[in-house]
């Protein structure tokens, strides 16, 4: 009798972990997807900064747990390079499977490196159901992360784009061009600044800076070389030279986030500053964070944009799961929620002639925030550069202006 | 019992073999206190010389150093550790000391003692972020004298916060060190007995410092040695406190490790492993150069001591005056900090430079009040559950000494110091990767084992002192009248000291609460609390949000104190000898 429990005990312990690698779902047979999935809990680990960005995401959670059985939880992240670590510290570990991660949301650097040492699930995000919406055609980030091919290894889920914004009621003209900004910044020392690179929002203002000033910008979608990285900085450098002596604290000391310009803004410390989500300033207006005075616009040769996304680590533990909420992400419904203003206000990553007309009506309707632009003024992106040149800049930058000197 | 039982996995004894769990509990409680610390470390040693398999380092290799030594920040940013460590560690001491010197005894220090409680439940994120709105140039202060005093409509662009010499974080740190070090000085005080002897000397024409400095001080000091190594070595590796008034260009080292530990390169871990075993490093040498600024300060002291100089009257004035306004400039930075807080928790658009916001609104509260409860729950059930275990394992150790004489010899006594002493970020992330392998993380159990880490040291350090002072007549005279040992503890020894053991409970919930990073780590982000919460939330940079989440942090940490006064005074109404235990 006991050694029967023994042999079954036994059994049970080696056919766990294999069980645990059985699960792993094919997105082409969706049918067995949405079946494994009910029951599921998916631990989608997010950037957890944004009131308007939670409550879209338990939105998301509560429906696919109504239509699907799949429960969503947030895991509210203070910077998605937590949740990297986790699935290294798992891979250290020797945690193949049954991970804490289900889902991130992740892009660019954070994306290439989880790639490069194959940390993730797939390739998966091209076979979902909603992919034949996505506007790959117009929208070329969205298989193209920062350059580097997605290869269906994370699903696109929204659309991001550099903007400047500004108080009217203290600044009528903000300047049109980087050039232009040293110009202002020098004419009103301290009253602008970007966040401290290597963050994210910082990172993207030396992007926007070098693909105005390179001499050559087309060197910056390929790997970075030492004569190209030389030619296509130094005009930055002598710029940031000429800039940082005019920045808010004279670049003594920098913010540590994009938000945080929100609160500078609004105490009155800088007069221009920058975001990353088009509708961030119309979202603070709404939250009395900011002055309904606040109005945004683009540089005029074009700003940054990029597409973010959601990828599932190798060792996921509701892999089924976070394909289903994925494929909701990427749905009609989500997106154009999503890109409510009232909502959260992140552009869609879908094509709307390849949706059907009551779909599209759903995006007609959007009304947009008070000082967000429409898609004809934010105008046509500009490509991220290489993911190798923000390695080199980043460091440079660190050594010239991050240390004191 | 076996003698493999000191290796064994840390679990809570049975009350059916107290009796034989007893001898053991001192060995036991060391276990669960070191283990993890010392698994940690080795989990951030073997990155810092190249070993990372999950990373594709598989040979030993010194590159993560010399990338570490590559960085230009690097002098700039050890000086920076070292400076604001010993500076806020020196300071919080010395007005610590000039305020027991100065005033002990007095009206003005019972009101020094009543704030202590609150103020040692502040979060120190919560605190930082208070304070940074009361000091920068648009923030409280400065709105309050604007436009009228000051001319200012527009803030002025002053660094004052972030300052490269970290004097904003210096002074963030001390307005936090300051009540812990006065508590564990007023503990030390019940020990030493300084009345007979500061009588005396005063009888011998020294005045109320200089005789205190004298004759006090030194057992004193003796006493609270640890504890000021822990202040030490926490000032030197701090890091939400750090983030959030500490310079930036470059930051602290163990910001700078962080920074690293969260780039999205991953190549970068490897050089953030050296960081941290260099932080550790540091906080070592910090400790050394400390003990030689103790033997020299104890040369000039006997000098001073042996020279009979009785003090004067005017400096003597002068210097307990400076000690009450800084002690009360620190206590109400932080007051006037939750103050601001509270007012933006309810805030709706306010601008520089209006003292108060255009208009008040509930509507950050309905917004986030209902999330708040989930969040709390688990705060508090896991804060109950560290604080119930330290309790355990600390009144077995303390029990173990009383009837066991197994008393750990003085040079033992830093054992307990040490998850205290070793930087959070030398250890934390090796013992993630030693809790997955071992299979215990990513629950509320894990949480609840890695909090005991940090609080039982705590609860150790608060208990240990009133308990080791009890008078054993009480016992000698229960044993006469028949009570066995267990009768004794239960009947009479805990309920006299009903209140010590509540408020070491209390500080230890207050740890737990305060906890990030090990909740983070070890729960695997699947344990929400408030303070996971409120950091997350943070890093948006909403002041509204940041005063709600900071406002429950504080209640979920004051409670018990509140608790800790309240219920002795319930329960023991009609007994008033035993509220002094």
């Amino acid at each position: 009798m006991i050694r029967q429990m023994l042999t079954s005990l036994a059994a049970l312990a080696l056919a766990a972990p294999l069980a645990a690698q059985e699960v792993a779902p094919d997105p082409g047979d969706w049918q067995t997807v949405t079946e494994t999935a009910r029951g599921q809990t998916v631990y989608w680990h997010a950037w957890g900064g944004s009131n308007a960005i939670n409550d879209y995401i338990a939105w998301a959670g509560r429906t696919v747990r109504d239509r699907h059985g799949v429960t969503v939880e947030h895991v509210k992240l203070k910077d998605t390079a937590d949740a990297v670590s986790r699935v290294i510290a798992e891979k250290s570990a020797g945690k193949d499977a049954g991970g804490a991660v289900d889902l991130i949301w992740i892009n660019g650097e954070n994306f290439a490196a989880m790639k490069e040492q194959g940390l993730l699930f797939g390739p998966w995000a091209e076979d979902l159901p909603n992919w034949q919406f996505v506007d790959v055609e117009g929208k070329p980030a969205v298989t193209a992360d920062f350059t580097v091919p997605t290869e269906g290894l994370e699903a696109p889920w929204g659309m991001a784009q550099i903007i400047f914004y500004h108080d009217t009621a203290r600044l009528t003209e903000p300047p049109r061009s980087i050039a232009a900004l040293a110009d202002w910044a020098r004419a009103n020392p301290g009253r602008f600044a970007y966040p401290q690179p290597p963050d994210f929002l910082g990172s993207t203002f030396l992007k926007q800076a070098v693909m105005e000033l390179a001499p050559d910008p087309s060197v910056l979608i390929q790997l970075v070389n030492e004569e190209s990285y030389q030619t296509a900085t130094a005009p930055l450098w002598a710029y940031l030279d000429d800039l940082t002596p005019n920045l808010w604290r004279s670049g003594a000391a920098y913010p540590q986030s994009g938000p945080r310009l929100i609160q500078m803004m609004a105490d009155g410390e800088i007069d221009l500053a920058l975001s990353f989500n088009p509708n961030e300033p119309s979202n603070a207006i709404a939250n009395n964070e900011l002055p309904d005075t606040v109005r945004t616009y683009v540089l005029d040769g074009g700003t940054i944009g990029n597409a973010s996304f959601v990828a599932i680590p190798y060792n996921a533990s509701a892999k089924a799961g976070a394909l289903v909420l994925a494929n909701f992400l990427m749905s009609p419904e989500a997106q154009a929620r999503k890109q409510d203003p009232a909502v959260w206000g992140s552009g869609t990553v879908l094509a709307m002639d390849k949706l059907n007309p009551e779909d599209r009506a759903g995006f007609d309707a959007i009304e947009r925030g008070i000082a967000t632009l429409t898609p004809e003024e934010l105008g046509q992106t500009l490509p991220e550069p290489h993911p190798s040149w923000m390695v080199r800049i980043e460091q440079d930058w660190t050594a010239r202006y991050g240390v004191g000197q | 019992m076996p003698a493999d039982i000191s290796t064994a996995e840390p679990a809570p004894p049975r009350p059916a073999r107290r009796a034989r769990f007893l001898p053991w509990a001192p060995t036991l409680t060391l276990v669960v206190m070191l283990g993890p610390v010392l698994a940690g470390l080795a989990g951030t040693l073997a990155p810092s010389v190249g070993l990372m398999p999950a990373l594709g380092g598989t040979t030993l290799s010194l590159a993560p150093w010399q990338a570490l030594f590559d960085w230009p920040g690097l002098p700039r940013a050890v000086a920076l550790s070292l400076g604001v460590g010993f500076a806020a560690t020196a300071l919080s001491l010395a007005l610590v000391i000039l305020i027991c010197a100065g005033w002990a005894g007095t009206r003005p220090f019972g009101v020094i003692e009543r704030l202590l409680s609150p103020l040692l439940s502040v979060p120190h994120a919560a605190a930082a972020f208070g304070l940074a709105f009361l000091i920068a140039p648009s923030g409280w202060i400065a709105r309050a004298l604007s436009p009228w005093a000051t001319g200012w409509d527009r803030p002025p662009d002053l660094l004052i916060l972030q300052d490269p010499a970290g004097l904003s974080l210096i002074f963030g740190l001390v307005t936090k060190e300051v009540p812990f070090l006065l508590l564990m000085t007023l503990a030390a005080l019940t020990q030493t007995r300084p009345g007979p002897s500061l009588r005396i000397a005063q009888a011998l024409g020294y005045a109320r410092v200089t005789g205190w400095l004298k004759t006090v001080f030194p057992p004193v000091y003796r006493q609270i040695r640890l504890p000021v190594y822990a202040v030490l070595a926490f000032s030197m590796s701090v890091v939400d406190v750090a983030i959030i008034l500490g310079p930036n260009t470059p930051p602290t080292l163990a910001v700078q490790v962080v920074r690293w530990m969260n780039d999205p390169d991953l190549g970068l871990r490897f050089q953030a492993a050296a960081g941290a075993v260099l932080q550790l490093g540091l906080v070592l040498l910090g400790l050394g150069l400390w003990r030689l600024m103790e033997l020299a300060v104890a040369r000039i002291g006997r000098a001073w001591i042996a020279s009979g100089a009785r003090g004067q009257a005017s400096v003597e004035q002068t210097l307990r005056t400076a000690a009450l306004i800084l002690g009360a400039t620190a206590a109400l930075a932080v007051i006037a900090g939750l103050a601001g807080q509270a007012v933006w928790s309810l805030a709706g658009l306010w601008q520089f430079p209006d003292l108060l916001p255009d208009g008040f609104t509930l509507r950050n509260w309905q917004r986030f009040g209902p999330h708040l409860s989930g969040p709390a729950l688990e705060t508090g059930s896991i804060a109950a559950c560290s604080t119930c275990l330290a309790l355990l394992l600390t009144l077995a150790c303390l029990e173990a000494e009383h009837r066991h004489g197994l008393r750990p010899a003085t040079r033992a006594l830093w054992l307990l110091y040490i998850p205290l002493i070793v930087p959070q970020v030398a250890f934390l992330a090796g013992f993630q990767t030693f809790s997955i392998s071992a299979g215990i993380d990513g629950g509320r159990a894990a949480v609840i084992l890695a909090h005991l880490v940090f609080v039982l040291p705590y609860v150790f350090l608060a208990l240990a002192d009133p308990w080791r002072a009890w008078d054993r007549n009480q016992d000698t005279i229960a044993r006469a009248l028949g009570a066995g040992p267990d009768r004794v503890l239960w009947a009479v020894r805990l309920p006299m000291l009903l209140r010590p053991v509540l408020t070491a409970a209390a500080v230890g919930f207050a740890v737990s609460v305060g906890q990030y990073l090990p909740t983070l780590l070890v729960g695997a982000g699947r344990v929400p609390t408030l303070t996971t919460e409120a950091v997350a939330l943070a890093s948006g940079g909403d002041r509204r949000v940041i005063g709600v989440y900071a406002l429950a942090q504080m209640a979920a940490a004051f409670a018990p104190f509140a608790l800790a006064v309240l219920l002795p005074r319930l329960l023991w109404r009609n007994r008033k000898g035993l509220l002094n235990g």
